[in-house]
């Protein structure tokens, strides 16, 4: 608890009243925003509370829960929407049983989808645990997902130069 | 003082205004809806739209927050102007029909089908609830939350809130649930019958939505007119 | 290197970087922006520098920003002869590295198009149809060096800046024509002319690089491989307007562009290009690096505003605008990033150089991000007035299947498609509006006979209904309704005059928003029924959907004339509603098919069609 109460205090010294980059700097410690130090920051900063939470449930890169361990990102902007982007956020969320935006039970793996990641000419892109991968189709995708949940180390070669 | 055209009629208006009050002035009517006078405007129910000349062209702006600036000239009603009202009330009405205030207005603009599938919703996001909280009663428990289709008002996490008093404001200042109206035609979803009559002919009844101060129409605001065969609460 | 107090230090400064380049003119330059990256740049950076190990005096590596042909990448470029080679992967690493040493080509590893090699940079179509004036420096920088930057020239005209007065700078703005490059494309010298008449103390200047727009990223591609000529416009931007600091807002899900740019200030720092007394001018300026956190909305210039000051990213009425009232109720301008970038190449070669690229009413060139059904995917850099047609074909190379071009989308979701018989229209602001689309932040994407314009349009509803901010009741509900609309279009349960419900809302959403989001919301919609009003009626109507892509209107079929029997499709089905023999002709069971197009994909026969 008082290690939450000193994480904040030393953010708010550091950014003063800036609400949205202490926020991305506790998600990025937690992995999530925990509800304990949105309260603790709220009050810290003398906002009120809603004004917080506002904040947070506005913009769509804070998370109010925690992610899996592998997050997989997929691109659903306009270039890889026509190039069968679609298609693989409907393949991950069958072999994961899940929609977009949730993780798992074993909280293993988590699906999001982006608008546009500024990888367009190489699209459909996706993002696993923050590594790019470009012209993907579903088959790849599942192809990589399975090595990770086999916990192959390699699986970035298999998404690279694989052909089909 | 900034000299404005509204309707054809010269103005001088005074500092700060806007063309709202303006024209509450000069006793035209522009109808409104989140805009409450002891409120800071909020521009987002889109009912209170004037067309402004702009170049050689005219463009549709909210007179509520519109400042009224030198040289201004305003239309407060066109077939632009009306049409474009007569949809966003049926956009409005879509999402909540049950509210008395929106089926009023409905009737004043000759508003007699709705398009769209009713959505059957108690909340029309004027945000005067947030604003009563915060401005008049200093207390900022509710607010907006999310954005775009998911949009809503609440509390923080939903949860009861702590520092909300009870005061009633909030319930009070709704155009949805202060008069709920069951009179909607199922097949318009447009009642039509309150507003040109002079006696409301449907009964106003409280139901089972969510109350924030828990009292589920004890506490007398959102029951309004009784028949004469129910008890005095 | 030392802190620089004047602009002869930057003199001396250039001379001593030249000379230390002089005899390093064998460059292996590596495009290593995201999109090299995602596809696999990293591991060829290694690969070179395990391979140049022996030979480091005599090559020197570039790991830089994008290169602009991003279908070709990972690519490399070897200076001084400007070689092309494309597609590489770590094996072909040493076999370079020889080739330099030998002063020899590896023709296999050039661009081939309709036959011919190109070996050089300038011969290639996708490059020799372009016009490079900012795009053209990446592949020489190392975005973590700032000696590159200074060895092209780099503050240049921030040091010919200080010789002018703030006006006269404006003037050189005005005359040379630059119009905003964030999409509304107002004059830039008009908007900062307002800025500097603002009585204020304190006054803010603004990089917009939230580039929210799906399908584009061009300013990515500039923060992430040259964010120092950003910078530098900057500071000449403010020193003209009289502003104190500067923020520049960068979008989250740009993690590399956010380093760089975050980098390069600090470069700036060190050097005494930002912060107090500048090159002894007596001006001070420090800008900050802000990032998004994730909303299409707040790239709009108030809702961007209240973003900074860490409150929900609601647009605001205007007026006030924010040069009157911005940032903290200041003054504040804001520019997008290529606007700022084109600055300094203004001010050192002049107005007139400027003015004279382009078309009569759009001046210089713009970058477009050319994506999608097309065969080279990239940035192109073009001068204003070009056709569409040369786009698309000429850089472009037209479909990569040979399907037929049905059309182009430009704007993102606030612009409309140009379909392929307008091809001959010209870019720039005017013509693109008049069509019924906007020239927007830059977005080109390329659509073939394969992509259900009416779809389109509901996907571009959809994105919208989940950005919009939801305050004002128009766009809010309005495209939530659009969305219902188009959906029952796509399920085949649309009636006769929901087309005719459909444009009326769309006009009432176009006035009545409060803000840009809502006001070109409907603008994917109106301009798909203004040129393929066919198709909408023919899935109102028939209940067809004659690209084959609507999932309740399609049925996936096997052709019986193409199947092998090789099963492929069978094992791949995720709800077993594929059957067949061995080398016999399968079939689909149409209860148990789900439609996910998966079959489709994995055939290597063409045998699943779509009807």
């Amino acid at each position: 608890m008082q290690e939450a109460i000193n994480f904040i205090e030393a953010r708010i010294k550091k950014y003063g009243k800036y609400l949205i980059p202490i926020l991305q700097d506790i998600q990025q410690f937690y992995n999530y925003l925990p509800e304990e130090m949105l309260r603790i920051l709220a009050e810290k900063m003398h906002i009120p509370f809603i004004d917080v939470y506002g904040v947070v449930t506005f913009y769509n890169s804070f998370n109010l829960a925690p992610k899996g361990e592998h997050t997989i990102t997929v691109c659903t902007g306009t270039a890889c929407y026509i190039r069968g982007g679609p298609k693989i956020v409907e393949a991950v969320a069958r072999e994961l049983n899940i929609e977009a935006g949730q993780t798992t039970d074993d909280m293993k793996f988590s699906l999001e989808t982006v608008n546009c990641l500024g990888c367009c000419a190489i699209g459909p892109t996706v993002v696993i645990d923050g590594e790019y991968y470009g012209e993907m189709t579903a088959q790849k995708t599942l192809k990589l997902l399975r090595t990770i949940k086999e916990e192959k180390k390699e699986y970035e070669q298999v998404a690279l130069y694989e052909s089909t | 003082m900034p000299k404005i055209r509204i309707d054809g009629i010269e103005f001088d208006a005074p500092k700060g205004w806007t063309i709202l009050e303006v024209a509450k002035f000069l006793g035209i009517d522009i109808p409104t809806l989140c805009y409450h006078e002891g409120l800071t405007p909020w521009s987002g129910c889109r009912l209170c739209l004037v067309e402004i000349v702009q170049g050689n062209t005219t463009k549709l702006a909210a007179s509520c927050t519109y400042p009224a600036e030198e040289g201004l000239i305003v239309r407060t009603a066109s077939k632009k102007i009306i049409n474009t009202r007569k949809v966003v009330l049926e956009l409005l009405i879509a999402q909540c029909p049950t509210s008395r205030t929106l089926q009023d207005l409905a009737s004043k603009m000759g508003l007699n089908r709705v398009r769209f599938k009713p959505k059957w919703e108690h909340c029309i996001y004027c945000g005067l609830c947030v604003r009563m909280c915060k401005e008049q009663m200093m207390t900022r428990s509710i607010g907006f939350v999310n954005r775009g289709k998911q949009l809503k008002i609440t509390t923080p996490f939903d949860k009861t809130s702590e520092e909300c008093r009870r005061c009633g404001g909030c319930m009070y200042i709704c155009p949805a649930c202060n008069l709920r109206c069951v009179g909607p035609n199922p097949q318009t979803i447009v009642c039509g019958s309150c507003y040109n009559k002079l006696q409301p002919t449907c009964l106003d009844v409280y139901d089972s939505y969510s109350c924030w101060m828990g009292l589920k129409g004890e506490c007398g605001t959102c029951v309004t007119e009784k028949p004469k065969e129910k008890k005095e609460i | 290197m030392s802190k620089l107090h004047s602009t002869n230090q930057l003199e001396a400064l250039y001379k001593k970087v030249l000379s230390d380049k002089a005899h390093k003119n064998r460059i292996i330059s590596i495009s290593s922006g995201t999109c090299g990256q995602a596809r696999g740049s990293i591991k060829l950076v290694e690969a070179f520098q395990d391979a140049i190990i022996d030979d480091k005096d005599k090559i020197s590596l570039k790991v830089s920003g994008c290169h602009g042909f991003c279908a070709a990448e990972p690519n490399v470029i070897i200076y001084p002869q400007e070689i092309f080679y494309k597609n590489l992967k770590p094996e072909d690493a040493p076999r370079i590295v020889q080739s330099v040493l030998n002063d020899e080509i590896i023709p296999e590893l050039t661009v081939s198009q309709n036959g011919t090699n190109f070996i050089h940079l300038e011969e290639i179509p996708f490059y020799s149809h372009q016009k490079r004036i900012l795009l053209h420096d990446n592949p020489l920088i190392d975005p973590t060096n700032i000696e590159d930057y200074l060895a092209l020239g780099g503050y240049k005209a921030l040091s010919k800046a200080f010789e002018m007065q703030p006006e006269e700078i404006i003037e050189t703005i005005k005359l040379s024509g630059l119009r905003g490059r964030g999409g509304a494309g107002f004059p830039t010298g008009r908007k900062w002319d307002i800025t500097r008449g603002q009585k204020s103390e304190v006054k803010y200047i603004i990089c917009n690089a939230d580039e929210g727009d799906p399908g584009a990223y061009m300013d990515r591609s500039l923060l992430e491989g040259n964010s120092q000529s950003i910078l530098e416009g900057m500071i000449i931007g403010a020193y003209a307007m009289g502003a104190t600091k500067g923020w520049v807002y960068v979008r989250t899900e740009y993690p590399l562009a956010v380093q760089n740019v975050i980098l390069n200030i600090d470069k700036a720092q060190e050097l005494g290009l930002l912060g107090e007394n500048i090159l002894g001018s007596g001006f001070s300026f420090d800008i900050e690096v802000v990032r998004g956190a994730g909303a299409f909305v707040c790239g709009e210039e108030t809702a961007l505003i209240h973003s900074i000051e860490s409150m929900r990213g609601i647009p605001s009425q205007r007026p006030p605008f924010p040069a009157q009232k911005g940032l903290f109720n200041k003054p504040t301008n804001i520019n997008n990033v290529e606007t700022w970038a084109n600055v300094p190449k203004i001010l050192v070669n002049g107005a007139d150089w400027f003015a004279n690229i382009g078309s009569e009413t759009c001046k210089g060139t713009k970058i477009f991000s050319l994506v999608g059904k097309v065969k080279n995917t990239g940035l192109v850099e073009v001068p204003m007035g070009i056709t569409l047609r040369e786009v698309v074909y000429d850089i472009g190379e037209g479909s990569p299947k040979g399907k037929k071009i049905k059309a182009v989308q430009t704007g993102g979701p606030s612009g409309g498609c140009i379909p392929e018989n307008m091809f001959d229209l010209a870019v720039d602001y005017e013509s693109l509006t008049g069509a019924g689309s906007i020239m927007g932040s830059g977005g080109m994407i390329v659509m073939d006979e394969d992509t259900c314009m009416v779809d389109f349009a509901r996907y571009f509803t959809n994105f919208l209904q989940g950005e919009s901010c939801g305050n004002c009741s128009a766009c809010r509900e309005g495209t939530q309704r659009m969305y219902e609309i188009l959906t029952d279009i796509t399920e085949g349960k649309a009636e006769e005059d929901s087309l005719e419900l459909l444009e009326e809302l769309a006009h009432v959403i176009k006035n009545a928003s409060l803000c840009g989001l809502g006001q070109t919301a409907p603008n994917p919609v109106l301009s798909t029924i203004r040129y393929y009003k066919d198709e909408y009626l023919a899935h109102i109507r028939d209940k067809r959907c004659p690209a084959g892509v609507c999932k309740t209107l399609i049925k996936y079929q096997i052709d019986a004339n193409n199947c092998t029997g090789c099963g492929l499709c069978t094992k791949n089905c995720p709800s077993g509603a594929i059957e067949g023999e061995l080398k016999q002709t399968h079939s689909i069971d149409q209860e148990k098919c789900i439609k996910c197009g998966i079959c489709s994909d994995v055939c290597k026969f063409n045998s699943i069609i779509t009807e």
